[in-house]
C-alpha cells in the first residue's frame, strides 16, 4: 500500500467535504440536534420535573432499566435519578447513530461521485492502485463520522454534567462504559457500515441511488449497533470489550471484501 | 500495439478485431465518428479496461499486468476535462502530482505555459471550459509522460485553447514523445499527424501517413494559380473548370505534373501576369471525402453515433 497516495485520496475527498455546505449544514444540524438540543430539552425537563404525575413518570423511566443498571444510578431525588438514567443509558445510542449517518452520507458518493463528475476518468488513468483508492475513500468517509462522534460526545458530556451534575455531587460523565463504547465499539460498526456503502457506491449508477441503497443496507447495521450499544451499557465492561472485538472482526472481513469492489472500470462513465 | 483486440459491453461490440501500431515518437490521429471505439481504444491502452480478446501492449508491457508503470509513463487528457470543482486549480494539480508520486512537480511552470497561472488559486467551479482544458493539459504533463493520449481534446474549445492543444502536440513531437489524439474533427488532424487511423465500428478501416493516404486516394493533381490580373487568369483557364476561392486564387485540375510547364507557358504567352503557381496538397477533409467516395460504406460519416 502506498501511504502517500492513500492520504492524497483521503485528503482530496475531505477537502471537498469541508468546502461543501450541502454536506456540512445538514450534518452539522443533525449533530447539534442529537448531541445538544435533544439532551438539553430532555434532561432539563426530567431534572426539573415537579408534582406527583411528573414524579411517577420519571420513576417509570428508571423502572424500565435492568436491576444492575438501576443499582448504579446516582442522585438524591427521583427527578435527578431519572435524569442520570436518561443521560447514561437511554441516550447512549446516539453516539453511534449520528456518526454512522454522517459517514454514510460521505461514503455513498465516494466512487459513484467520481464517475458522475467525470473525475473518475482521471483517477482511473493514474498509477494509483485500486486498493489505495479504496482505502483513501474509506478513510475520508470514516474521519467525518468519527470527528462528529468526538466533538458531539464532548458537547454531550458538557450538557450532561452541567444539567445533571449538580444533583449527583459534581461532574460524573463520561462513565468508563461510555469510553469503551466510543473508543472500542463505535469505530468497528462505522467501518463495517462503510465497507458496505463504498462497495455499493462502486456498483450503482448514480449518487442518488447510492444514497438510497446505503440507507437500506446500513439500517440493519445501525439498528444492531443501537441495540448493542444500549445493551452494553446495561451490562459489564467485559461484555462491551468482547462485543467490540467481534465487531472489529466483522469489520475487517467487510473491509477486505469491500476492497475488491473498487475497480478502474467502475470509476469511468 | 493492438493485435486482434476485441472488447464488448454487453451486446455492444465497442472494439472488433482492432489492429493498430503506434510508432514511438510519432503523432497518431485516430479519426472516427462518435461510437467508433476511439475512447475505448485509449482506455484499453492504459489498462483501465481489459480486452476480451487479443493482445494490447503499451511500451511493450501488458497494461493490465503492469498498469502502474504504463500509467506512470502516460499522460491522458479525457474528452471532458473534469476537475474537482470545489478545489482550486492548484489543489487539483497538487493532487495529481501526489497520485503520480512526484516530489517536485513543475506546477507553476506548466500553469504559466498554459496561461492559467493567474487563476491557479481560484476554485475550478469558476473556470471556463477553455481554462479547464488548459488545466487538464497541465495536469497531463506534470509527470513528463513519454506517451500523451488526447481524447477529443478540443471539443467545444475556444480558438485560443484549441491552439494550445495543437501547440502542445507539436512540442511533444519535437521532443520525441509519442502522441495519440482521437477526434471526429477533421481539421484537428490536419498538419499534425504522422499517422492517421480511420476507425469505425471498433476497427481501423484505413491507416497510414497523410502522404500514403494522399497517394492512395488522391490520384488527381490540382494547381493553384494567382495573378495580378484575376479576370485575365480566369478567362485563360475557363475551359479547365476552374474553382475560385475567397482570395481570388484559381485552382485547376491536371492529369499529371508533366502538364504544369505547358500550362504556365500558355498563360504567360497569353499575357497573364502570374504571381504564384502551387501544386495543391488536399486538406484532410477533402482527402477524407475522397476516401469515402472510393471505399463507400466502410467509411462512415463523422457526425453520427454515440460515444463509446
Amino acid at each position: 500500500m502506498n501511504r502517500t497516495v492513500v492520504w492524497a485520496v483521503a485528503t482530496n475527498e475531505l477537502k471537498q467535504v469541508v468546502r461543501s455546505r450541502d454536506y456540512l449544514l445538514p450534518l452539522g444540524a443533525l449533530g447539534l440536534l442529537f448531541f445538544f438540543f435533544v439532551p438539553v430539552l430532555l434532561l432539563g425537563t426530567v431534572t426539573n420535573a415537579t408534582g406527583n404525575e411528573a414524579a411517577e413518570a420519571v420513576g417509570a423511566v428508571i423502572n424500565t432499566l435492568p436491576d444492575t443498571a438501576q443499582q448504579n444510578i446516582k442522585g438524591d431525588s427521583e427527578p435527578v435519578r431519572a435524569s442520570y438514567a436518561v443521560a447514561v443509558y437511554l441516550l447512549a445510542p446516539i453516539a453511534i447513530v449520528v456518526p454512522l449517518t454522517i459517514s454514510t452520507a460521505v461514503g455513498a458518493t465516494a466512487v459513484v461521485g467520481e464517475r458522475e463528475k467525470g473525475t473518475g476518468e482521471f483517477l482511473a488513468h493514474t498509477p494509483a492502485s485500486e486498493r489505495d483508492i479504496y482505502v483513501g475513500k474509506l478513510i475520508a468517509s470514516l474521519i467525518p463520522g468519527y470527528v462528529a462522534t468526538v466533538v458531539g460526545f464532548t458537547i454531550y458530556s458538557l450538557v450532561v454534567n452541567v444539567i445533571v451534575g449538580p444533583g449527583v455531587g459534581g461532574w460524573f460523565f463520561p462513565t468508563p462504559d461510555w469510553f469503551i463504547l466510543i473508543v472500542w465499539v463505535v469505530p468497528p460498526f462505522i467501518a463495517l457500515a462503510l465497507s458496505i456503502i463504498v462497495a455499493i457506491s462502486a456498483r450503482v449508477k448514480t449518487a442518488a441511488a447510492a444514497q438510497q441503497a446505503s440507507q437500506l443496507v446500513t439500517l440493519p447495521v445501525i439498528l444492531s449497533a443501537y441495540g448493542v450499544a444500549t445493551g452494553l451499557l446495561f451490562n459489564s465492561s467485559v461484555a462491551a470489550i468482547v462485543i467490540g472485538a467481534i465487531a472489529w472482526i466483522a469489520a475487517l472481513i467487510g473491509l477486505t471484501r469491500g476492497a475488491k469492489s473498487v475497480k478502474r472500470e467502475n470509476l469511468i462513465g | 500495439m493492438f493485435s486482434s483486440v476485441s472488447k464488448a459491453f454487453g451486446d455492444v461490440r465497442a472494439i472488433d478485431g482492432l489492429e493498430l501500431e503506434v510508432p514511438v515518437g510519432s503523432v497518431t490521429v485516430i479519426l472516427g465518428p462518435n461510437g467508433a471505439g476511439k475512447t475505448t481504444t485509449i482506455r484499453l491502452s492504459t489498462g483501465v479496461l481489459a480486452a476480451d480478446r487479443g493482445s494490447v501492449r503499451t511500451f511493450g508491457l501488458d497494461p493490465r499486468e503492469s498498469g502502474a508503470e504504463v500509467r506512470g509513463r502516460t499522460g491522458v487528457v479525457p474528452p471532458k476535462p473534469a476537475m474537482y470543482e470545489r478545489l482550486s486549480g492548484l489543489d487539483n494539480l497538487r493532487y495529481a502530482a501526489k497520485l503520480y508520486g512526484l516530489t517536485d512537480p513543475p506546477i507553476f511552470d506548466l500553469a504559466d505555459r498554459f496561461g492559467i497561472l493567474h487563476a491557479l488559486g481560484q476554485d475550478v467551479a469558476g473556470y471556463s471550459t477553455g481554462m479547464r482544458t488548459r488545466l487538464a493539459l497541465a495536469r497531463s504533463l506534470l509527470h513528463d509522460p513519454e506517451l500523451l493520449l488526447l481524447d477529443e481534446p478540443t471539443a467545444g474549445l475556444d480558438p485560443e485553447s484549441a491552439y494550445s492543444v495543437r501547440e502542445l502536440i507539436f512540442e511533444m513531437a519535437k521532443a520525441g514523445k509519442t502522441v495519440v489524439m482521437s477526434t471526429h474533427l477533421l481539421h484537428e488532424a490536419d498538419g499534425t499527424a504522422d499517422q492517421i487511423v480511420m476507425m469505425n465500428g471498433g476497427s481501423a478501416w484505413e491507416k497510414g501517413s497523410p502522404r500514403d493516404l494522399v497517394s492512395r486516394y488522391w490520384q488527381r493533381l490540382e494547381v493553384r494559380l494567382e495573378s495580378e490580373d484575376h479576370a485575365a487568369l480566369l478567362a485563360a483557364v475557363r475551359d479547365m473548370s476552374p474553382r475560385v476561392d475567397e482570395l481570388e486564387a484559381v485552382t485547376v485540375s491536371l492529369h499529371d505534373s508533366s502538364e504544369i510547364p505547358g500550362l504556365i507557358g500558355r498563360l504567360v504567352a497569353g499575357g497573364v501576369p502570374l504571381t504564384r503557381v502551387e501544386p495543391v496538397t488536399p486538406t484532410l477533409e477533402r482527402l477524407y471525402f475522397a476516401m469515402r467516395k472510393q471505399v463507400g460504406e466502410a467509411a462512415p460519416r463523422l457526425d453520427a453515433g454515440e460515444t463509446s
